[in-house]
């Protein structure tokens, strides 16, 4: 596990410099600070869509839920002027309730997680396009929310806020997924989920509290992202971040079979795509071509580790015949 | 006698350190109907396989219409005019009945295209239907169809193939009676159009009944061949048995002690009408002997809180326990090592140390972070005390033997506080050395004053370690034996349905 994500790691800097290279630009405090904010904003969900995928299952409506908690976290506020800080409060107890609801669905009633997340796809962006009538929220002129701003937008020495929520969040999730009895719970249900409930552990509670951690990592990007976008158009904020946060697993080393995959790797895998969304932008890439880039790129990624690995395996099999 | 179509001569077959048929010789004449007996591990299956070409024989000639070979393929058995009926049938529930029967050999039309010629599909299966006088049609769907039903569809479909020789393995271990009658009356009339068929079967009544002759085999050999005349209960249970058993039995330190476990009247899911109530004492090691599919597995997925108790009492030391799900069994000291270890019972890709640790994590953590020095240090203690043979506990257990992965599947439980240990076919596909471990393992834990309920269907090893014998036939329990009373005869006798004597 460790070596695959050195082996992104070495990716990401082999790509870094090379776009340096090319364009100096890539290295100035700017571009860099652009950078680690994007990082910061969708590594925050890709953490969740983590533990999603360690369990085998997957979580298709984040892109939903950050489109309809942003609308309703800017519209409480501003509309009905509800304080801030209940606002967000708010808009977390009801990101977990969406994955407690998800994780109901799929443990008690025996629905696959594709389909019931589809269905929490399609649902959300509905009720946010018809809460807002289709209009855009955002902030009107004058409106301010100082604190709040300075949290999710403001910079530490040039750091994005949302870069080291994103590192705090991932430091507490590397303990959770690595350190705690709950993530060895993960890994063994993502693993096989039949033994480990020969082994007494309460798998169908294990796979719900993914999904509910999943729900509030995406409440708190979601808020984030409303906070940095500042004006939220219902029909399209979000689009595809379900698809960003699924890549990012997988080039961080998870399996969509489950039980696969670390926090490190995740994270990386975040950091590799805002690296190559910038590349497609600094290295004069019709930026059209933006999502084709990216597509290739995880998939050689992905075909070079299998590739690796069956490598592996047949030189290990060798070894051990000879 | 007409001439035999199909001769096996002089057949051996060996695994590695394991002879599972040796020199067996069979010939099959047209319209023959002949009856396999033998216990589980017999050979019966190795023997099946190699005439479905699916297995090689290590030495020995097949002949096939007087054509000799040394080997059968599968595409060689189908042209023979071998066709299988199995126990797990191998059919299309999505699909009707005539696809099923004409799978892959599908009349066309429509040239390239390759589409389907429905007309001509029913048109060609409607006279295979009509001949077994069967009670569906070509147009019913697989899934509609009862296991009777589908059993004939899956002889229709031998017989579209040309079949020969149709090998029925246990076909009426799920069949209801009337149903059983039907059979039977099929099997005749397939014999009258000159069909061959080898039934196996452990319902010997129904041997009496239809065989022309009886096969037993018995370690992989031969032990007998009865004529019609001679197929009787008696003659096949003694040819089936006879084996001298090594002595394994290791005493108990003390005399059994008040029940752990008490069963009343409880129902599986699987046989929901036949309650079975057993006890298993404080000390004591119950052997659970049985057919596969006499529902013993069952018993202890239900005892186990994996599969739900439809009904009865399941008492624990004297009390009324309600066990929903395998956390709550282990909760009450209640531990199940399964039939499976590699689906079930371990995490292949997951250490040693982390496979022991798994059912009571929370004991190697403080504050909910695990400790791994003290996982560590409990695996390797197990590994000392098992003799699990593995560089460390941080090897992969996939990596490991069966016995070894065994022994850890034991290891995860004996961290532990046990009460009542299920050891669901404990020594099943390991070898010699790491058998006589877990025996002497299990008595220890007896001794220790754990109750042991132990299901095999190695008879060796059911008479050889358990202080107490319960059999079971079918869902119900058929018997007990105390071990004065232990022999394969006996066992033999309950297992295939004969109450207590």
């Amino acid at each position: 596990m460790i070596k695959k994500d050195i082996g992104l790691l070495i990716l990401i800097l082999v790509v870094g410099t090379v776009v340096a290279l090319i364009n100096p630009l890539f290295l100035s405090p700017i571009n860099l600070g652009n950078t680690a904010n994007l990082v910061g904003l969708f590594g925050l969900f890709a953490i969740g869509q983590a533990f999603v995928i360690i369990t085998g299952g997957i979580e298709l409506s984040v892109g939903s839920i950050i489109a309809l908690l942003g609308v309703l976290f800017v519209d409480l506020m501003v509309t009905h002027e509800m304080a801030w800080p209940v606002a967000l409060l708010l808009m977390l107890v009801l990101g977990m309730l969406f994955g407690l609801i998800h994780g109901m669905l799929i443990t008690r009633m025996n629905l696959q997680p594709f389909i019931v997340t589809l269905c929490g796809l399609l649902i959300y962006r509905g009720v946010a396009r018809f809460y807002t009538a289709d209009a855009t929220a955002g902030f009107g002129f004058g409106v301010s929310f100082p604190t709040l701003e300075w949290l999710t937008t403001g910079r530490l020495y040039g750091v994005p806020h949302a870069f080291i929520a994103m590192l705090v969040v991932a430091a507490i999730m590397w303990v959770v997924l690595h350190r705690s009895v709950f993530g060895r719970y993960l890994y063994a249900v993502g693993k096989n989920e039949e033994a480990a409930r020969y082994s007494g552990i309460p798998t169908k509670q294990v796979i719900v509290a993914a999904y509910v951690i999943c729900g509030l990592l995406t409440a708190i990007s979601a808020i984030f992202f409303a906070m940095y976008t500042r004006s939220i158009s219902p029909s399209s904020h979000g689009n595809f971040y379900e698809l960003y946060a699924i890549a990012a697993a997988v080039l961080g080393g998870f399996s969509l079979r489950g039980g696969e995959g670390s926090i490190v790797g995740v994270v990386l895998g975040a950091i590799l795509l805002q690296v190559l969304q910038n590349l497609v932008n600094l290295l004069g890439i019709p930026s059209s071509l933006n999502f084709a880039v990216m597509g290739s790129v995880i998939l050689i990624g992905v075909l070079a580790d299998t590739q690796f690995a069956a490598y592996r395996k047949r030189r290990a099999a060798k070894r051990s015949v000879g | 006698m007409v001439d035999a179509f199909l001769q096996l001569t002089d057949i051996t077959k060996t695994y590695p350190g394991v002879t599972a048929l040796a020199h067996v010789s069979l010939a099959v004449a047209p319209g023959e109907v002949i009856g396999l007996v033998g216990e589980n591990g017999a050979g019966k299956s190795t023997l099946m396989k190699i005439l479905g070409g699916v297995v090689e024989p290590s030495s020995g000639q097949i002949h096939v219409d007087g054509v000799a070979r040394a080997a059968l393929t599968v595409p060689d058995a189908i042209l023979a005019g071998i066709a299988f009926v199995h126990q797990e049938l191998n059919l299309f529930d999505n699909l009707d009945a005539a696809a099923n029967v004409f799978i892959g050999r599908e009349p066309l039309y429509g040239g390239p295209l390759r589409l389907i010629d429905r007309k001509a599909l029913y048109a060609q299966a409607r006279p295979y239907f009509e001949l077994l006088d069967v009670d569906f049609k070509p147009e019913t769907m697989v899934s509609e169809l009862s296991i009777g039903q589908r059993q004939l569809l899956e002889i229709i479909k031998a017989l579209s193939l040309d079949a020969r020789l149709i090998i029925m393995d246990e076909p009426t271990s799920s069949l209801t009676l009337s149903e059983t009658e039907r059979l039977l009356g099929i099997i005749a009339d397939l014999k009258a159009k000159g069909v061959s068929v080898i039934f196996i079967s452990h319902r010997l009544n129904e041997l009496t009944e239809c065989a022309d002759r009886v096969i037993v085999l018995r370690d992989g050999n031969v032990v007998g061949h009865l004529d019609k005349a001679h197929v009787t209960h008696g003659e096949m249970i003694r040819l089936m048995i006879g084996r001298d058993l090594k002595s394994l039995y290791l005493p108990p330190a003390s005399p059994p002690g008040a029940n752990v476990l008490e069963i009343a009247e409880a129902r599986t899911e699987t046989y929901p009408h036949h309650p079975v109530s057993l006890q298993v004492r404080r000390g004591e090691i119950l052997g659970l002997a049985g057919l596969i599919g006499a529902g013993r597995t069952e018993l202890a997925r239900t005892i186990f809180g994996i599969d739900r108790l439809l009904g009865g009492r399941i008492l624990l030391d004297g009390a009324p326990v309600e066990i929903r799900t395998p956390r709550e069994a282990i909760a009450q000291g209640i531990f199940l090592v399964p039939e499976d270890r590699k689906r079930s019972g371990l995490l292949l890709d997951m250490s040693i140390a982390e496979n022991i640790s798994l059912p009571d994590l929370l004991e190697y953590a403080s504050h909910g972070m695990v400790q791994d020095g003290r996982v560590t240090a409990n695996a390797e203690q197990q590994r000392q005390r098992l003799h699990i043979r593995a560089p460390h506990v941080g090897t992969e257990t996939g990596s490991l033997s069966g016995g070894n992965q065994q022994k850890v599947v034991l290891a995860k439980w004996l961290s532990m506080k046990p009460r009542l240990l299920i050891c669901d076919e404990p020594t099943r596909g390991i070898d010699v050395g790491a058998k006589t471990d877990i025996y002497r393992m299990l008595r220890d834990l007896a001794d220790a004053g754990v109750a042991i309920l132990m299901i095999s269907s190695d008879m060796e090893e059911v008479i050889g370690v358990s202080d107490r014998i319960a059999v079971m036939h079918e869902g119900r329990i058929s018997g007990f034996l105390e071990r004065p009373e232990f022999n394969e005869h006996n066992v033999l006798q309950l297992a295939v349905g004969h109450r207590t004597h």
